[in-house]
């Protein structure tokens, strides 16, 4: 005999306990004895480790102050920073011109906020802006000798200010030169392959102290007489070509994971190699690289600290520079503090925006 | 060729594979394919896995290479010229097993990207475009949706879509059902058998002999690389001559 059911069972809604805070800390806090035990003692670490850094950094700590002597609490001495602030932020750029450095900020950070934010639509007008033109005009704003400026040598050049200038240019300049590393690497042309693979296996073979001593005090010794590059310019380039080996390969991983079907419904389509690169396959590739792209990004961005061995005066050598002052002997953890927070202001940031933009391009299933 | 037969192939004939040969490394795929396709013919290729089905008709549209022979599409024949090959992809339209639709791209942005970008049609008119065919599939309505949120026979119709908007001469079908859910094949055969009413040149791989006896002109059957037997449908199912096709039609046709 057939049982059939003729009724459709109506839709209920979940159990009190598996909902609401209750239902969410039994589920996830105390689940079972071991977990409730590790929740505790979690929490107790979290506190142990709060605490104390709170009181180190702000509620023993002075802030108020000139000298070293002001500092009487038992905490962290941040009138160090407030009295070295503005070194710590330009370096020596001379202190009636930061503004032109404020300017150069101002511009860079309405161009990222348009091209970043989902504010406009069509990006064209902003990545242009801040491709082409914000670039431009802080070059001439920053060193100068153009519209009236006074130069400033990229040797007075410094902080947090020079950080700044090393990072965003060797991330602006390495990620579409490693696309262009990657796209290289995968041709079916021979030469290009090999010179593109040669390339990155060589740079990424090499620790990035290296090849900035070799661009620093190496590159000189070949050159001809009286033909000199900036400093900081070689150390550019050398960042920049460093990271985009690494960038290469973290591209190729995306392109690799593409279908081939892809390739081939947009070759079936009439589409040429370009055009299916740039309008099918990268951004596919890329999008899902975002994690890795910002992980090399961030990776760069500290790696910047690097300069220090060629002498240049980015935001950690400077503060440490400034340890080594004998009106402040001794000041050397809050300077180290300092610059933590400020790499880790920047590279949370970097991640939170990876995350969020991850979430913006996700077209599959998701409710 | 001579002068007479060029003429002939540029009005009457679609397709023109003549003593093509190909290799995957050592390894010979398709040997001696001799094949003529008229307009508006409609042909299903059938045989079984590996027998070089798929691997003949992308050579049609060159996402495979011959090593040996010639292919002649619409009057032109395929050969290293980029410029010819792409000519060539531009009147031929083709549909997957695995739909390759362009995840990151609405439907409608999939299907007006290679008339905006190929054809270079003004963008408004591309649309206009797309959203008839989409109509003609009956699913104007997830124009603005993602791939990824469709079932699998109104990702495939989209396929299909896609491939109209190029308004192609010639259309391919590699196994386009082969991927679907039992209950979504009819859909999409429905659209095909729509398309070959209305006289469009079709290659279609499939195994869906119920399509190839509604409306295929022709059925060729191919085994380890090699075109056994062409027939039209009737005779294919009813009289087929090979014994290596009577195997293969008692192996398929055994439940149904």
């Amino acid at each position: 005999m057939a049982i059939v059911k003729t009724e459709r069972h109506e839709d209920l809604p979940p159990p009190v306990s598996q909902t609401g805070v209750i239902g969410w800390m039994r589920e996830n806090l105390f689940s079972s004895p071991l977990n409730a035990l590790l929740t505790v003692v979690s929490i107790y670490v979290i506190y142990w480790a709060l605490s104390g850094i709170i009181s180190y950094a702000f509620i023993n700590a002075n802030f108020v102050g000139e000298t070293r002597e002001d500092c009487t609490g038992s905490g962290a001495c941040w009138v160090f920073i407030k009295a070295r602030f503005g070194q710590i932020m330009y370096g020596f750029y001379p202190v009636e011109e930061r503004w032109r450095v404020d300017v150069g900020y101002v511009l860079a950070a309405i161009g990222l906020f348009f091209v970043l934010s989902d504010v406009v639509k069509n990006k064209k007008w902003p990545a242009l802006y801040l491709f082409v033109f914000v670039p431009v005009a802080c070059f001439f704003l920053f060193s100068g000798g153009y519209f009236g400026l006074e130069v400033v040598e990229t040797s007075q050049w410094g902080g947090l200010f020079l950080t700044l200038v090393l990072a965003s240019v060797s991330i602006f300049v390495s990620l579409p030169l490693g696309i262009v590393l990657a796209l290289g690497r995968r041709s079916s042309m021979p030469i290009v392959r090999m010179l593109c693979v040669g390339f990155i296996e060589f740079v990424r073979g090499v620790p990035l102290i290296t090849v900035l001593f070799m661009a620093s005090v190496m590159l000189p010794l070949f050159l001809p007489e009286g033909m000199n590059f900036d400093k900081l310019i070689r150390a550019l380039v050398g960042m920049s070509l460093f990271s985009a080996a690494y960038m290469a390969e973290v591209v190729r991983g995306g392109l690799q994971a593409i279908p081939k079907g892809q390739m081939e419904a947009a070759k079936s389509l009439g589409l040429g190699y370009w055009q299916a690169m740039g309008l099918i396959i990268l951004p596919q590739a890329l999008k899902i690289s975002i994690p890795s792209i910002v992980n090399t990004f961030i990776g760069l961005f500290k790696d910047t600290t690097l300069v220090l061995i060629i002498g240049l005066l980015d935001l950690l050598s400077i503060v440490k520079a400034g340890t080594t002052d004998k009106e402040w002997v001794g000041m050397a953890t809050e300077g180290y503090v300092f610059v933590a927070a400020v790499f880790w202001v920047f590279c949370f940031g970097m991640s939170r925006y990876s995350i969020w933009l991850e979430n913006k391009l996700h077209t599959g299933h998701k409710r | 060729m001579s002068e007479a037969a060029k003429t002939q192939s540029q009005n009457d004939v679609a397709i023109q594979i003549i003593g093509m040969h190909k290799w995957y490394g050592e390894f010979h795929v398709l040997k001696d394919i001799n094949l003529t396709v008229d307009r508006g013919e409609r042909i299903v290729v059938c045989g079984p896995s590996g027998s070089g089905k798929s691997t003949m008709i992308r050579c049609i549209n060159r996402l495979e290479e011959h090593q040996q022979g010639q292919i002649i599409v619409d009057g032109i024949e395929l050969t290293n010229d980029v410029k010819k090959i792409d000519e060539i992809r531009r009147e031929v339209g083709m549909v997957f097993q695995h739909f390759n639709l362009f995840p990151h791209l609405t439907v409608l942005e999939n299907c007006t990207l290679a008339p905006i970008w190929v054809r270079k049609t003004p963008k408004a008119e591309a649309e206009a475009t797309a959203m008839k065919f989409l109509e003609r599939v009956k699913i104007p309505e997830q124009a603005l949706k993602y791939p990824g949120q469709l079932s699998g026979g109104q990702q495939q119709r989209v396929a299909i879509a896609r491939s109209l908007c190029m308004n192609p001469r010639i259309m391919l079908f590699d196994e386009p059902t082969s991927a679907l859910d039992p209950e979504m094949i009819s859909e999409v055969l429905d659209t095909m058998i729509s398309l070959a009413e209305e006289g469009m040149t079709m290659i279609c791989v499939t195994h869906e002999m119920g399509f190839a006896k509604t409306v295929a002109d022709r059925v060729i059957f191919m085994d380890a690389g090699e075109i056994i037997e062409q027939a039209p449908p009737t005779e294919f199912f009813e009289n087929p001559q090979s014994e290596r096709t009577q195997l293969f039609l008692s192996q398929i046709l055994h439940n149904a």
